[in-house]
């Protein structure tokens, strides 16, 4: 099977996902027997294909526009839709990041072709490739597969692969070549403006050892302190899940998940954390993963190291109590 | 502005899945349902917007009978007529499918800017908005975290990963899906549901719409999830458990 593999990249920064998507291309291309293409698209890249061909690939494509140097979705769909024409993959693979939700299954329909997109694995069974993707918010999962004709569309989730498995290129590096794509001015309906963040962080969570973290099963503000005082006590901060901040309840910068930030603290506590794909990409990297969540079939349990199933509002006083005796 | 919303009706946050056996689809006999969370979000930037600059909220869901409740929640909250696009199969089809039959049915109301959620709580393809937008051949952006209309076209603030955002000006027609949390959804008033009452819900049979439907795609199947760990789960009274929990964090994982 002919891989194309579409790299992501800012300013000629690496999204790194594209390296884990890198090493789940590379594990199909042996499996199947084909051949890997990885693809470079922006404006000034070439240091970024250069780093590219050190990697197990049979070639890199860089696609290089001024009208790419600034991503819209109209640009990139327009451009690597040209891109698949020429270069007549079976599989198109893409790490699932913001921007990749934003365009490709655009791309993808403007092919007459579907996506499957936020995979968390696949399988290869009696020829056959099948794409694993979560459902009902990581509560099942699904086996999906393509029915139509090449070139098929899929994008893999943040962390569902290890980056440092990428495998480097044993005959030095891949050849480098570049593509041309026609794009117009007038093609481009979204003008990107400023790049920004909103207030400083007040808190880096990253450097925390231990973290104390909140989702909907706390239920209300005035129930917050009870955590912040478990999390005080362990020497930890508080954090919490996307909705939680966006009830205002504790401040975005406490956010951890996809669309906050990703630690791996030697101890996370999850409470009342149900354990959605969002905010578990952001987490699972912490060494020991405690859970306590009121539903046994919580999608957090998979991740964890100890559970508890029961009512927040009883075990969170009795763990107070228990760090309050002297050791 | 002339505005649809499109909402999903999908199984309540905590209803209890069951699988069916041939493992297609999930038992939908014995749960409850409820409009998907992130539409909400979408719908209450609709109102908003449509008391801003005046005209019309329309709301769309496709289903089976049940995802009217979904409209009439959404005509008492404030949106002026829904069209509800029924199919009792909805579930089978694939995202392009799904965004095919939501745009034929649409397509003769030329909205000025159609909203959508971030992704459903069931399936979670989170493909719609930009589907629609390609389909119907407007404009669009995702993730979308504050709307300014300013004559033809618009400003948006666009969420990105890791605490980054972009501002982005799109012309209008255009479409728009919505990051949760953008807004504070309002509840539906006794007054609103009174007069939701009267509020004409236009129905279209899927079947008709003449959409090309071969998917591209299959689900084979559903299933619970392999664990990736073994969870060791601690059981008890709450101050057993807790205890036990402190001494394992202290002792066997070392991490306190």
């Amino acid at each position: 099977m002919k891989i194309l593999l579409i790299t992501e990249q800012r300013d000629a920064q690496w999204n790194k996902v594209s390296f884990e998507t890198l090493a789940a291309a590379q594990q199909i291309v042996q499996q199947t027997k084909g051949t890997l293409t990885g693809v470079v698209i922006g404006k000034g890249i070439s240091a970024l294909a250069a780093d590219l061909v050190a990697y197990r690939l049979d070639e890199v494509l860089t696609v290089e526009h001024d009208l790419l140097e600034k991503y819209t979705p109209d640009a990139y769909a327009l451009a690597l839709r040209q891109v698949i024409e020429s270069t007549k993959p079976g599989l198109v693979l893409f790490p699932h990041t913001y921007q990749v939700r934003d365009f490709a299954p655009k791309l993808a329909a403007s092919l007459d072709k579907g996506m499957i997109g936020d995979c968390i694995g696949y399988r290869y069974e009696n020829s056959k490739l099948i794409f694993v993707r979560q459902m009902f918010q990581g509560r099942t999962s699904a086996d999906v597969v393509f029915t139509g004709d090449a070139p098929w569309i899929a994008s893999f989730q943040a962390s569902a692969f290890r980056a440092d498995l990428a495998a480097k290129h044993s005959g030095g590096t891949a050849p480098v070549k570049s593509v041309r794509v026609e794009l117009r001015p007038e093609q481009i309906r979204t003008k990107p403006l400023d790049l920004f963040r909103e207030a400083k962080q007040a808190v880096d969570l990253t450097q925390a050892p231990i973290l104390v973290s909140v989702g909907r099963g706390i239920k209300a503000p005035e129930n917050i302190p009870l955590a912040e005082k478990l999390a005080k006590l362990m020497g930890g901060e508080i954090c919490a899940s996307r909705p939680i901040c966006d009830e205002g309840w504790l401040p975005m910068d406490r956010q951890i998940g996809s669309s906050g930030q990703t630690v791996a603290p030697k101890l996370y506590l999850a409470l009342g954390i149900s354990g959605a794909i969002q905010h578990v990409v952001g987490m699972k990297g912490a060494r020991t993963i405690a859970a306590i969540n009121k539903d046994q079939n919580a999608p957090i349990f998979e991740v964890a190291d100890y559970g508890v199933v029961g009512d927040l509002f009883e075990i969170v006083p009795a763990l107070i109590e228990e760090l309050e005796k002297p050791k | 502005m002339k505005i649809a919303v499109c909402v999903k009706q999908v199984p309540a946050k905590d209803a209890p899945l069951a699988i069916l056996e041939s493992g297609a689809w999930i038992r939908e006999s014995d749960i409850g349902f409820e409009t998907n969370e992130p539409d909400t979000f979408a719908l209450e930037e609709a109102l908003r917007l449509k008391e801003k600059h005046g005209g019309e909220v329309v709301a769309i869901s496709m289903g089976p009978e049940r995802s009217k409740q979904t409209i009439k929640e959404a005509l008492a909250k404030g949106a002026d007529r829904g069209i509800h696009v029924s199919d009792a199969n909805f579930f089978k089809l694939d995202p392009l499918g799904s965004a095919r039959s939501l745009a034929a049915a649409i397509q003769s109301e030329n909205f000025d800017l159609i909203l959508t959620g971030l992704q459903s709580d069931d399936q979670g393809f989170g493909q719609t908005g930009v589907l629609l937008a390609e389909l119907l051949g407007r404009p669009h952006a995702t993730i979308i975290m504050a709307i300014e209309v300013v004559e033809n076209h618009m400003k948006l603030k666009r969420e990105l990963e890791a605490g980054w955002f972009q501002h982005v000006e799109l012309p209008l027609p255009a479409v728009l899906s919505i990051q949760s949390g953008i807004n504070k959804p309002r509840y539906a008033t006794l007054k609103g549901i009174m007069a939701a009452k009267k509020k004409e819900i236009a129905t279209v049979d899927r079947a008709t719409l003449n959409v090309p439907d071969a998917p591209t795609q299959k689900v084979e199947r559903i299933y619970m999830p392999q664990k990736t760990k073994k969870t060791e789960f601690i059981t008890g009274q709450p101050k057993e458990i807790a205890a036990k929990l402190v001494e394992k964090l202290r002792h066997e994982a070392r991490v306190l």
